[in-house]
C-alpha cells in the first residue's frame, strides 16, 4: 500500500535507531500495566499459548488412556480430564487466541492508528481475562469439574461433585474480557481508520475481526446470564433447569447454544481473516472477490445466531424446530464455501512462495475443507440422529477448531512473528512443523470419523473392544501432533534468543503494519499514514492498462 | 478392531459395501429406515469427496503451477469474476437444498411412528436401562422386540439426561427427567444389537450399556408369554422348579435335606417348623407365601434373617408355582 507520511518520512529508513515497543520500558510492571496494544497482545499470546499447552497435555492423557478398552484411570478422573481439556481449550485458548493476541497486536497497525480506541479498557480486558482464568485454575485445584465443558443440567446443577461454581464463575468473568475486547475493536475500526482507508480498503483480517467482535458483544452476555442462572440453581436450589425443582433442562441447552454456537464462528472467523491475508501476501495477488469474503464474514456471524438448535436435534426439541434449524444450517454453508473457493482462486496466476505461513494456508485449506464438508452430514437432520454425540462430531469440530482456527493462528503467528519479535525463525523447520501438524492431525482425527460412524459415543471412559484399532491409530496421530507442537515451540523460542534479525518487511506486505519499523515503535507511526490504495496491491501485479497500451 | 488387518480395512474402504456386518463407514443396517439413512450418508459422502478433490486438487495444481520461480515473477490483476462467484454459490446451493429435503423426508419417516406400533416404556437411570411392556406386565433389563413389527419407545429418566442410541437401527434420542420422548423402529431380522447411552451422565456413563434382542414374531410371542403368564400346558410344579432356579432360591435352599444359608425344604410341607422365637408354625401354602413375601416375619430357628423379599418381583401365579413345587418335591 502506498502511503504518505505527513511528518518525518525517515521512520522506516534502515538503521533507524529509535527504541521499539519491546525496549521502551523495563521490568514486569512495565508490561503488566502497559497501555500499549502491542504489549497487551504479546501478553495475551503468552497466556493463550500457556493454556494451549495445558489443554494439549490433558488431550494427551485422554489419548493415552483410550489406548485400551478399559484404561487405567478411575472414571471420575477421566471425566474431569476431558472436561478440563474442553473448557481450557475453548474458554481460555480458542476464544481469545486470534482476536486478543494477533488482533490486539495487528489491528491498530493495520488501521494506521497509534493504539486501540480505549487503551485502558484493553488493559482491563486482559486483567479480567487473567482473573477469570484464575478461577478456572482454582476449580481445577479444588476438586476439578466433571460436567463436560457444556455444563448440561440437571447433572451440573444437582448431581456433579467438585468446584462447579468456581468454574462457572470463571466463565462468567472471562465473558466480560471478551465483550470489552469486542467493543474496543468495533469502535477502533469505526473511528480510527487512517485517512483514505475506506471500509473496502481495510485488510480482510479487519473485516473478520469486526464480524467476530459483533458476536463477542451480542452473544457473550447470554452465556453470562446462563451460567449465572446455573450458579443460582446450584447454590440456592432455585429451580430453573432441574426438573426436580420445577425447571427445564432443555431450556438450559437453548440458552447455552445460543451463545456457544455463535462462539464457533467467534473462534473461526478470525482464522478466516488470517488466511485471507496470508494467501494474498504469499501469492502476491489481489484477493479474489474482496467484497464476497468481507460480506460472507458478516453473513456468517449473522446467520450464526439462528442455528443453535442444530446441537439439539435429538434433545427432545420439537421436530419442526429441528427441521428449521437444519435448513438454516445449510444456509451458513454457502458463505463459508464462497470463502474457501475465493482463497483457492486467489492463488490463480500468482507467485506462490512456499513460506511457512503459506504452508499453513495449504494445511488450513485441506483440514478446513474436511471440517466444513463433514458439517454437511451433521446439518442433515436424519443423518445427524445417527452421528450426534459420537466421535464423528468430535472429529468434525476438531477439524474446524484445530484444522481451521489453530492452523490459521499458527500461520498468522509465523506471518507476523518477525513483526512482533524482530526475529526470524528457520523457514525449513517452520515448513517441517506445518507438515507434521498436517500429518499428525489427520491421523488423529480421521480415525475418529471412522469410530463415530460405527457408533462409538463420545465422552466414554471405557469402550467396546471392536473400537480399539481406531483408538490406537488416533493416539499414534496425537503423538505426531505433540511432537510437531514442541518442535514449533522449540524453534520459535530459539529464534527469540538466537534468531537472525528479521528484515523490515520479510514477505513484502503492503498493508499498513509493514509501513512501520520492525519491531514497531511504541506509538506505531511517526505522524499519520494516509492510505491511497488497497491492501493487496503488490508491485508484482501486472497493470492491465499499460499492458493493453503495449498491445 | 483387533482382528481386522490393514488389508481388509483398505478392501472395505475401496469396496464401500462390506458383507452383512456393515459397510466401512456404517454398522449393519438392521432397521427398516437404516438403509435410507445410509444411502443419504453415502450421497453426502460422495458429494463431499467430489468437492474436496475439486478444491484441494485445484489448490495443489495452482500451488505447483504458480510457485515462485523468480522473485520478480509477475502476477495477474484479477479481482474477481462475478459469473464464477455466482456459479460457485448457486451450484452448491442447489445441491444443499436437495440434501436438506432428503434429510427432512427421512427424518419425518423416523419421527412418526406407525399407528399399530407396539408400545414399550424405557426408563433410564444412572447407569442402567429398564424396559416395561405395559400390555404384558413385563419388566426387563434388555430390550426384546419382534422382527418385522414397528416398536415405539416412550422414554423417561429418573435422574439426569441420558440418550438412547442403537447404532444398527440409526436411532437416537435424549431421555429426559419429567418429560417423555419417543422413538420408533422396525427391526428387520432376529439378532442382537448394542444400546449405548450417548448423553454424558456422570461416572459410569460409558458402562450404561444394554442390548436389543430381536426375535422372530413367533419366538417373541413365546418369550413374552413366558414372561407374562405361565404356560398352562406345562405342570405348575415344573414352572416352580424353573423359577426356583432362575430366581436364585437354590443358592440357599436345597431339596436334599442339607441346610444352606436357609433351611432345606425337603419334607417341610405339612410339617411343624420350630421358629427362632420358640413358637411353632405349620408349613402350609400361607406360610410359604408369607416367607417369600415377608421373609423376616417368621424365621426358622437356627437361621439368620437374611433372605430378601420377593414382594413385587414375583406374580401370584409364580408364587403358586413355587408353592406347588415345594409341595410336590419337598412334601412328606
Amino acid at each position: 500500500m502506498s502511503t504518505e507520511v505527513i511528518t518525518d518520512s525517515t521512520v522506516d529508513a534502515p538503521g533507524h535507531a529509535e527504541e521499539n515497543y519491546l525496549q521502551s520500558g523495563k521490568g514486569v510492571l512495565s508490561w503488566l500495566f502497559t497501555l500499549d496494544h502491542k504489549r497487551i497482545g504479546l501478553m495475551y499470546l503468552v497466556s493463550v499459548l500457556s493454556f494451549f499447552l495445558v489443554g494439549g497435555l490433558l488431550a494427551m492423557v485422554i489419548r493415552i488412556e483410550l489406548l485400551t478398552p478399559e484404561g487405567n484411570l478411575a472414571p471420575e478422573v477421566y471425566n474431569r480430564i476431558f472436561t478440563l481439556h474442553g473448557a481450557a481449550m475453548i474458554f481460555v485458548f480458542l476464544v481469545p487466541a486470534i482476536p486478543a493476541s494477533l488482533g490486539n497486536f495487528i489491528l491498530p497497525l493495520m488501521l494506521g492508528a497509534k493504539d486501540v480506541a480505549f487503551p485502558r479498557l484493553n488493559l482491563l480486558s486482559f486483567h479480567i481475562y487473567l482473573f477469570g482464568a484464575l478461577f478456572l485454575v482454582y476449580a481445577i485445584l479444588t476438586g476439578g469439574i466433571d460436567t463436560g465443558w457444556t455444563f448440561y443440567t440437571p447433572y451440573s446443577s444437582s448431581f456433579a461433585s467438585g468446584s462447579v461454581i468456581a468454574a462457572l464463575f470463571g466463565v462468567f468473568i472471562l465473558g466480560f474480557s471478551s465483550i470489552l475486547t469486542g467493543l474496543n475493536f468495533i469502535v477502533t475500526i469505526h473511528k480510527m481508520r487512517a485517512p483514505g482507508q475506506t471500509w473496502y480498503q481495510m485488510p480482510l483480517f479487519l473485516w473478520a475481526i469486526y464480524a467476530t467482535s459483533l458476536i463477542q458483544v451480542l452473544a457473550t452476555p447470554v452465556i453470562a446470564i446462563t451460567v449465572f442462572l446455573l450458579m443460582i440453581e446450584r447454590s440456592l436450589g432455585i429451580g430453573i433447569f432441574d426438573p426436580a425443582m420445577g425447571g427445564d433442562p432443555v431450556l438450559f441447552q437453548h440458552f447455552f447454544w445460543f451463545y456457544s454456537h455463535p462462539v464457533v464462528y467467534l473462534m473461526v472467523l478470525p482464522g478466516f481473516g488470517v488466511i485471507s491475508e496470508l494467501v494474498a501476501v504469499h501469492s502476491r495477488k489481489n484477493i479474489f472477490g474482496y467484497k464476497a469474503i468481507a460480506f460472507s464474514s458478516v453473513a456468517i456471524s449473522g446467520i450464526g445466531f439462528l442455528i443453535w438448535g442444530h446441537h439439539m436435534f435429538v434433545s427432545g426439541q420439537s421436530e419442526f424446530a429441528g427441521i428449521l434449524f437444519s435448513f438454516l444450517t445449510f444456509a451458513v454453508a454457502i458463505p463459508t464455501a464462497i470463502k474457501v473457493f475465493s482463497w483457492v482462486a486467489t492463488m490463480y496466476k500468482g507467485s506462490i512462495a512456499y513460506t511457512t505461513p503459506m504452508c499453513y494456508v495449504f494445511t488450513f485449506l485441506f483440514l478446513f475443507a474436511i471440517g466444513g464438508l463433514t458439517g454437511l452430514f451433521l446439518a442433515t437432520i436424519a443423518v445427524d440422529v445417527h452421528l450426534h454425540d459420537t466421535y464423528f462430531v468430535v472429529a468434525h469440530f476438531h477439524y474446524v477448531m484445530v484444522g481451521g482456527t489453530l492452523t490459521a493462528f499458527l500461520g498468522g503467528l509465523h506471518h507476523w512473528w518477525p513483526k512482533m519479535t524482530g526475529k526470524m525463525y528457520n523457514n525449513k523447520l517452520g515448513n517441517l512443523g506445518a507438515f507434521l501438524v498436517f500429518l499428525g492431525f489427520n491421523v488423529t482425527f480421521m480415525a475418529q470419523f471412522v469410530l463415530g460412524t460405527r457408533g462409538m459415543p463420545r465422552r466414554y471412559h471405557t469402550y467396546l473392544p471392536e473400537f480399539q484399532f481406531w483408538h490406537v491409530i488416533s493416539t499414534i496421530g496425537s503423538f505426531i501432533l505433540a511432537i510437531a507442537f514442541f518442535l514449533i515451540l522449540g524453534y520459535l523460542m530459539h529464534s527469540i534468543f538466537r534468531g537472525k534479525k528479521a528484515p523490515h518487511n520479510p514477505w513484502g506486505g503492503v498493508s499498513l503494519e509493514w509501513e512501520t519499523a520492525t519491531p514497531p515503535i511504541t506509538h506505531n507511526f511517526h505522524g499519520q499514514p494516509i492510505v491511497t490504495r488497497g491492501p493487496y496491491e503488490f508491485p508484482e501485479i501486472e497493470d492491465v492498462e499499460p499492458a493493453k497500451a503495449h498491445a | 478392531m483387533n482382528s481386522l488387518s490393514v488389508q481388509t480395512i483398505l478392501h472395505q474402504a475401496v469396496q464401500g459395501q462390506g458383507p452383512a456386518e456393515g459397510r466401512f463407514w456404517m454398522p449393519p443396517a438392521a432397521s427398516t429406515f437404516a438403509s435410507n439413512i445410509d444411502n443419504l450418508f453415502y450421497f453426502i459422502y460422495w458429494l463431499a469427496v467430489i468437492f474436496f478433490v475439486l478444491i484441494i486438487g485445484t489448490m495443489a495444481y495452482f500451488a505447483i503451477k504458480y510457485r515462485r520461480k523468480d522473485p520478480n515473477q509477475r502476477t495477474s490483476p484479477i479481482h474477481g469474476n462475478h459469473a464464477l462467484e455466482l456459479a460457485w454459490s448457486a451450484i452448491p446451493g442447489v445441491l444443499l437444498i436437495a440434501v436438506f429435503v432428503w434429510g427432512f423426508r427421512a427424518y419425518m419417516d423416523m419421527s412418526v411412528a406407525p399407528k399399530d406400533a407396539m408400545d414399550i416404556r424405557v426408563k433410564a437411570q444412572m447407569w442402567n436401562w429398564s424396559f416395561d411392556y405395559p400390555s404384558a406386565g413385563v419388566n426387563t433389563t434388555e430390550l426384546v422386540v419382534p422382527a418385522g413389527r414397528p416398536v415405539k419407545l416412550t422414554m423417561s429418566s429418573k435422574d439426569v439426561l441420558h440418550s438412547f442410541f442403537v447404532p444398527d437401527f440409526r436411532v437416537k434420542k435424549d431421555v429426559l427427567p419429567n418429560r417423555y420422548t419417543t422413538i420408533w423402529f422396525e427391526a428387520i431380522a432376529p439378532g442382537e444389537h448394542q444400546i449405548f447411552c450417548t448423553e454424558y451422565c456422570g461416572q459410569n456413563h460409558s458402562k450404561m450399556l444394554s442390548k436389543v434382542i430381536v426375535k422372530s414374531q413367533e419366538d417373541f410371542d413365546k418369550w413374552i408369554e413366558g414372561q407374562g403368564k405361565l404356560d398352562e400346558s406345562i405342570p405348575l410344579s415344573e414352572h416352580g422348579k424353573r423359577i426356583f432356579t432362575e430366581r436364585g432360591c437354590t443358592a440357599c435352599h436345597t431339596m436334599t435335606g442339607q441346610a444352606g444359608a436357609g433351611p432345606s425344604l425337603k419334607g417341610k410341607y405339612g410339617s411343624q417348623e420350630n421358629l427362632a422365637d420358640g413358637s411353632q408354625v405349620l408349613v402350609d401354602d400361607n406360610y410359604i407365601r408369607e416367607s417369600i413375601m415377608d421373609p423376616t416375619a417368621k424365621v426358622v430357628a437356627g437361621f439368620q434373617p437374611v433372605m430378601p423379599t420377593f414382594k413385587g418381583q414375583l406374580r401370584d401365579d409364580e408364587v403358586d408355582a413355587l408353592i406347588e413345587y415345594i409341595k410336590e418335591h419337598g412334601g412328606q
